[in-house]
């Protein structure tokens, strides 16, 4: 009986200090020294919240670049991959289809979270044309274009850490600005 | 594989070996009782924590007083999650109203949780409050962890101590463990994983409206300081369902490569510690040399499969289920090393890996989780293989055989036969459980061999507290919740329990001094016997199921099939 009794003292004193005190001091912390990145680095504009640069969201116009696959329909309230295996009919539909749009690389598989928010290099030139065609930009406008998509790229970090990327909603973002004149 | 994957490989295998020493030396210090880097700051709270609790410090307690008080509190942490979740709906900090959860879903939960195996039958974004998440599944990563170390301590102790009942006192070891070691570390990198984009925030979730005027609720949640102990502790519960895939749990290359370190890091440094606590650093050494080895060949493994192209699709290196800020290498170093060490996060989905590396993290698990292995628990279930290479290597010589000056003799070897096979027959009975019975089987995601592996995983995972999955399983219906959590029950106990015996009965025996004939455990002899060892246990036991999962889809997948 005795043990029963320290051991829910010791419980609770433990939950105090790793349930209570260690993540509101963290928090505290956090919001101190990284207050944008620790509520969600979210984006807003005109005093609304456009979405996180850390989530994918939905894009379907073909007047902006795209994001990979999500199995969860960028539900960022459920994230989920598809956990398709490697000799799965369904998957290999999936593969066949996206493959059939001309898309290439990342594009052609679904993401881990469905939230993925990046993009390879390579998957953001091949929506170039796409983008282009769809603004019905000019020769200079598609040089801007090239250049913007350009300086989205993020390498590695410290230079081999990771793989090199785009963020997507970053670049459409950023394209808006560019070309419609509109604040990120 | 191009030249910057190897030097991704080789840097996180460098780091790890350097840390080893230096985190090794400090934890022996803590569980030493010695003066060390932290007991100025920290020791008025190891001392509060005494004082709050009525705990005598200097109590010495046998290996029957310290397994039932360990069990005790573990049984306690379990009601405590079990009740957060049932009535969570009536308790504050639940901003998105969740619902109380199910008995049997709270059931598994509150098991998995409490055993450090962590598997998730739930998505934590749209099941658990923030109050369940902090209070009950955040404290169990720390004490579960600490429970782990405790048991290791106990079994060293018993190796080095003479002709005596004692083998420490189990709160002592449970609080210096949380206090000097694992909080210190969480804080550290909570805050390091905040600076690369971790939510860490008690605010409701987000509605967004995107850019083409849809609407997006985003999940928020304070996930950085839990996943920081879920890292470390080799928990791997993760905040939100994707756990390290999720970019709010794991948003740069930077902050993947601090999670994927911190799955290794402590476990890795206990068998320096372990080398310390028994005077000669070489048995840590080769302990480690062992993990290593075994983690280098799983990993070859892996990479082999994965960027061997996969004839179904006609491609290598498929990115489902992975994110495109880590890309296929660190995918796989993540995948080898969570299910070598308990851990059990994931950075990708393990169900759509290659056969092969689906098979080598299943295969890790499998082998009993000690290559490296959990936090304590790597340690304590690799020292079973050792006693049992030194109780085969005396069978050859024909002589009583002997581990650092004790004998090992019947008791010894029974009780850690329980510990090796107990694991093992749940993985192997509860798998053919459910593969016949339509409540098991109506759970599938896949058909074919792939089918299987999601049942064979899923048991493995749960009986040997790993906690990651082949997640198209649905498995939140009562018969897996049910029959999943009591396999991590007997995971957890029935290796606990026959260890603390062995600690105890080791204790109790004299030293008995090295003399001629005595079989030497420090150099490369021993390592190669006690890796055929590992290996043909493992493969004895396992291969007759994986042949008819990953081995067979493997060889399906190279004629093209598809299910």
């Amino acid at each position: 009986m005795k043990t029963w009794i320290t051991g829910l003292r010791v419980l609770l004193v433990l939950t105090v200090l790793t349930g209570g005190v260690y993540p509101i001091l963290v928090t505290g912390l956090a919001k101190l020294a990284w207050p944008f990145k620790a509520s969600g680095s979210f984006v807003e504009k005109n005093g609304e919240i456009k979405g996180s640069l850390l989530i994918a969201q939905k894009f379907e116009k073909e007047s902006y670049f795209w994001p990979r696959p999500s199995s969860v329909d960028y539900n960022a309230a459920a994230s989920g991959g598809s956990n398709l295996g490697p000799t799965s009919a369904d998957l290999q539909k999936n593969y066949q289809e996206r493959a059939k749009a001309g898309l290439s690389n990342d594009f052609l598989f679904s993401s881990g979270s469905g939230l993925d928010p990046h993009i390879s290099p390579q998957a953001a030139r091949i929506q170039m044309d796409r983008v282009v065609s769809a603004r019905g930009f000019t020769v200079a406008q598609r040089n801007d274009l090239t250049k913007i998509v350009d300086e989205s790229i993020e390498d590695r970090d410290f230079g081999f850490l990771g793989e090199p990327r785009v963020n997507v909603l970053k670049l459409n973002l950023e394209m808006d600005h560019h070309f419609l004149n509109k604040e990120p | 594989m191009i030249s910057n994957d190897w030097v991704q490989i080789a840097i996180y295998i460098i780091a790890l070996v350097a840390i080893t020493p230096l985190l090794g030396s400090f934890m022996a210090r803590v569980f030493e009782g010695e003066h060390h880097l932290l007991s100025t700051p920290l020791g008025w709270l190891e001392r509060g924590v005494y004082r709050a609790s009525g705990i005598d410090a200097k109590e010495e307690m046998g290996w029957k007083t310290y397994a039932w008080t360990l069990l005790a509190f573990n049984v306690l942490g379990f009601l405590t999650v079990f009740l957060l979740q049932i009535f969570q709906a009536y308790l504050p900090l639940n901003p998105q109203q969740m619902p109380n959860v199910s008995w049997h879903l709270a059931f598994n939960t509150a098991t998995s949780f409490m055993t450090n195996t962590n598997w998730q039958s739930y998505g934590g974004e749209s099941t658990m409050s923030y109050l369940t998440q902090m209070l009950g599944l955040a404290v169990q990563n720390f004490v579960s962890a600490a429970t782990g170390i405790a048991v290791m301590l106990a079994i060293t102790r018993g190796i080095m101590r003479r002709s005596t009942n004692s083998i420490g006192n189990f709160w002592v070891d449970l609080t210096r463990s949380t206090i000097y070691v694992l909080l210190p570390l969480s804080i550290i990198l909570a805050l390091a994983l905040v600076s690369q984009g971790v939510v860490q925030t008690f605010s409701s979730y987000v509605e967004a409206h995107t850019l083409e005027g849809a609407k997006q609720v985003i999940a928020l949640g304070p996930a950085a300081s839990q996943i920081a102990i879920k890292q470390l502790g080799t928990n791997g519960g993760g905040f939100f369902n994707v756990n390290s895939a999720h970019p709010f749990e794991n948003p740069t290359p930077i902050s993947n490569w601090l999670e994927m370190f911190s799955i290794l890091m402590i476990p890795a440094a206990l068998t320096y510690t372990y080398g310390l606590m028994v005077k000669s650093r070489r048995q840590g050494w080769v302990l480690f040399i062992a993990m290593l080895l075994l983690w280098l060949g799983g990993l070859a493994f892996s990479l082999y499969g994965e960027y061997a192209t996969n004839p179904v699709f006609g491609t290598s290196a498929m990115m489902e289920g992975k994110e495109t800020r880590f890309g296929v290498v660190n995918s796989i170093l993540w995948s080898v090393s969570t299910t070598a060490a308990s851990n059990g996060s994931v950075n990708a989905m393990h169900s759509s890996l290659s056969p092969i590396a689906g098979g080598v993290a299943m295969f890790n698990i499998m082998l009993g989780e000690i290559i490296f292995g959990g936090v304590g628990a790597g340690l304590y279930g690799m020292l079973t293989f050792v006693l049992m290479t030194v109780f085969l290597a005396g069978l050859m010589v024909g002589r009583t055989p002997e581990y650092l000056g004790k004998k090992i003799e019947k008791y010894e070897i029974a009780m850690i036969i329980v510990a090796i096979l107990l694991p093992s027959i749940c993985i192997l009975v509860g798998s053919g459980i459910a593969c016949i019975l339509p409540a098991g089987l109506s759970s599938l995601a896949s058909k074919g061999p792939h089918g299987l592996s999601e049942i064979l995983y899923a048991f493995s995972s749960a009986a040997q507290n790993n906690g990651s999955a082949f997640a198209g399983l649905n498995a939140n219906t009562v018969f897996y919740n049910v029959l999943l959590g009591l396999c991590m029950w007997v995971g957890r106990f029935a290796v606990i329990f026959p260890i603390l015996a062995v600690a105890g009965s080791l204790a109790a025996k004299k030293y008995a001094p090295p003399s001629e004939g005595t079989f030497e455990t420090d150099n490369w002899i021993f390592l190669v016997l006690l890796l055929a060892v590992i290996l043909i246990v493992g493969a004895l036991t396992h291969l007759p199921a994986l042949s008819l999962g990953p081995v067979i889809e493997h060889f399906l997948m190279l004629r093209g099939v598809t299910f």
